[in-house]
């Protein structure tokens, strides 16, 4: 335990001056924060031993939502927009979960993929609303009722999108000890007891859905703002893909896992585009590869001291 | 009969060709210890199924405390009181021992506050009690897991009681258990349901645990009850000691 909270204020400490020193990164840091929430909350369904495919249509939802909002002038203050993009997510989820709880393994991952996939196209195809492929501009709303230049913007927005990104993975952290967080993992390892408890594992379920589409909301609001730019290939599904990319590559053995390989897989493409524009897909591909070979609990797990054994075909129940 | 608090009537099942509950009726009272013998796929397991929700009989009726229960979830169920241990223990593997009690705990109380940690529940003490008195106090820090058969099934049987239902249904407890031990895992778990005042009911194929630990023998066959009585009059009862126990029990 010692280790992993070593970690953790390290990793914290460590994001925390570097924009100090390259400003340069500042908007790349909160990009793979903002993906870090999303697959944190793709992490939680993981627990439950369900993927998600479908997570872009929360996080996009919550983008579109701040978009519309702050052309509107409705909400032209960040410290607004946010919970409100949040909100909106979590509204889309708590009514898609409805549906989806039902469903396990490649039904789970496929419905989500579904659905987020004719939200995609819904972006797409209505051009007059949604600006097409084109997207939405989000003008740069106040911070806390300041009007900052772009810099002092970014920079005030990446501070607050890392405190609430502690606040987010202290939250789910504390959860996923709860008894709640067991039931969640109950659903993978044994349903029939959970149901024997006199526990709903839809109910647990849709609990875990509901966290994790805020949680991609939460991120999708803030990547609107830093970005200034909407478009719908933040509900396509090779997003969703990232998240779930994201998610095994930072490990979900704790919640630090998600936000380090969002970070890993920032750096990779930022490289990738300057010396392999070409490959750099091949280069996700070689590091998936690695990772789920001979670190199966992720980067986190290498971290942590866990590295865990590749998860194969069960040995008969 | 007084004080019947489960009744099971007239229950039909059939799986294909399988006739797996063939008019199967069983009145359980107040703390009674009731056997159910039988030969493989007599249908026990089935019985036990049908009672607690995991499957829907085609006709017939289960009711509980004057409730009907025959359509209502294994969720739901339980929640009324009944538990129930496994053939095949059905445990959280990856999970201490104590967590898998320390849910069903949380379970039993509603505790779903995000904010607990469910190792400091405030009745957590509650459920090292629990496994002490089964005996499993040492291996409550084990993954589930790494712990022999034997041992999960009592384990199963604990998460069950964890739950404190007022009537309990177990599957073969003691199978899986050495035949050195089997008395052993009995008292205990008989000394567990009576300060509990938990009726019982359970499968078992060693006869002389039957004999011990059982008030009333259900002969299951084909789906249903062929006999039933004290454990000294089915024992002792021609036909079934040629067609069920086997010649020269
Ligand atoms: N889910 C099922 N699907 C099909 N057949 C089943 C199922 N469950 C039990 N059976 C069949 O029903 C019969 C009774 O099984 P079971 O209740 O497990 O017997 P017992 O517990 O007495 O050994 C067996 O022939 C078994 O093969
Ligand atoms: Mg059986």
């Amino acid at each position: 335990m010692a280790r992993q909270l070593v970690f953790g204020l390290a990793l914290i400490a460590a994001l925390a001056v570097f924009p100090l020193f390259s400003p340069w990164s500042t908007v790349i840091l909160t990009v793979a924060l903002c993906e870090g929430l999303a697959a944190l909350g793709i992490m939680v369904l993981l627990r439950a031993g369900q993927v998600s495919f479908g997570h872009g249509l929360f996080f996009s939802f919550s983008a579109y939502a701040v978009a519309f909002l702050a052309a509107a002038k409705v909400g032209h203050e960040a410290l607004v927009l946010i919970p409100v993009g949040m909100a909106a997510s979590g509204l889309l989820a708590a009514i898609v979960g409805l549906f989806v709880v039902r469903y396990r393994a490649i039904f789970f991952g496929m419905l989500n993929l579904a659905i987020s996939m004719v939200f995609f196209s819904l972006l797409e195809k209505l051009f007059p609303i949604t600006g097409g492929a084109d997207g939405k501009r989000v003008p740069r709303p106040t911070f806390a009722g300041i009007e900052f230049g772009r810099e002092q913007f970014e920079l005030a927005t990446f501070y607050v999108t890392l405190v609430l990104c502690i606040l987010a993975a202290l939250f789910v952290a504390r959860y996923l000890l709860s008894p709640g967080g067991k039931a969640l993992e109950a659903i993978k390892s044994n349903e029939t007891r959970l149901e024997y408890l006199g526990v709903s594992p839809r109910k647990v379920l849709y609990g875990a859905y509901l966290l994790s589409g805020l949680l991609a909301g939460l991120g999708g609001a803030i990547i609107a703002l830093v970005s200034g730019h909407v478009t719908p290939e933040l509900a396509y599904w090779v997003r969703s893909g990232e998240f779930v990319f994201i998610a095994i590559l930072g490990g979900i053995g704790g919640v630090a896992g998600p936000f380090l390989g969002a970070l890993m897989f920032q750096i990779i493409r930022g490289y990738a585009a300057v010396y392999a524009p070409e490959t750099w897909h091949a280069v996700l591909g070689v590091m998936l590869l690695i990772i789920i070979f001979f670190a199966p609990a992720g980067l986190y797990g290498i971290v942590a001291g866990k590295g865990g054994k590749p998860q194969r075909e069960e040995g008969g129940r | 009969m007084s004080g019947v608090i489960l009744e099971a009537d007239d229950l039909h099942l059939r799986f294909g060709g399988v006739q797996a509950a063939n008019g199967a009726s069983l009145k359980v009272a107040a703390n009674e210890r009731i056997a159910i013998i039988g030969p493989n796929g007599a249908g026990k397991t089935t019985f036990i199924n049908l009672c607690t929700g995991y499957l829907k009989p085609q006709s017939g009726r289960v009711v509980f405390n004057g409730q009907d229960v025959t359509r209502l979830s294994p969720q739901a169920i339980t929640r009324l009181g009944i538990g129930r241990s496994f053939q095949i223990p059905q445990l959280f593997l990856d999970n201490t021992v104590i967590e898998n009690l320390l849910l069903a705990l949380s379970a039993r109380e509603g505790s779903w506050s995000p904010f607990l940690a469910v190792q400091r529940h405030p009745k957590a003490e509650e459920m090292w009690a629990l496994l002490e008195m089964v005996g499993l106090k040492e291996t409550g820090n084990r993954i589930v897991r790494e712990l022999p058969e034997g041992m999960r099934k009592l384990i199963d049987i604990a998460v069950a009681l964890a739950l404190e239902p007022k009537l309990i249904f177990m599957d073969e407890p003691t199978s899986g258990v050495s035949s050195t031990e089997k008395f052993q895992v009995m008292d205990t778990l008989t000394r567990v349901l009576d300060a509990r005042a938990t009726t019982a009911v359970f499968v078992e194929h060693d006869m002389d645990v039957v004999a011990r630990y059982a008030n009333r023998v259900a002969v299951w066959t084909g789906g249903r009850i062929a006999h039933q009585g004290t454990p000294e009059e089915i024992l002792s009862h021609p036909e079934v000691r040629e067609t069920v126990i086997g010649v020269g029990v």
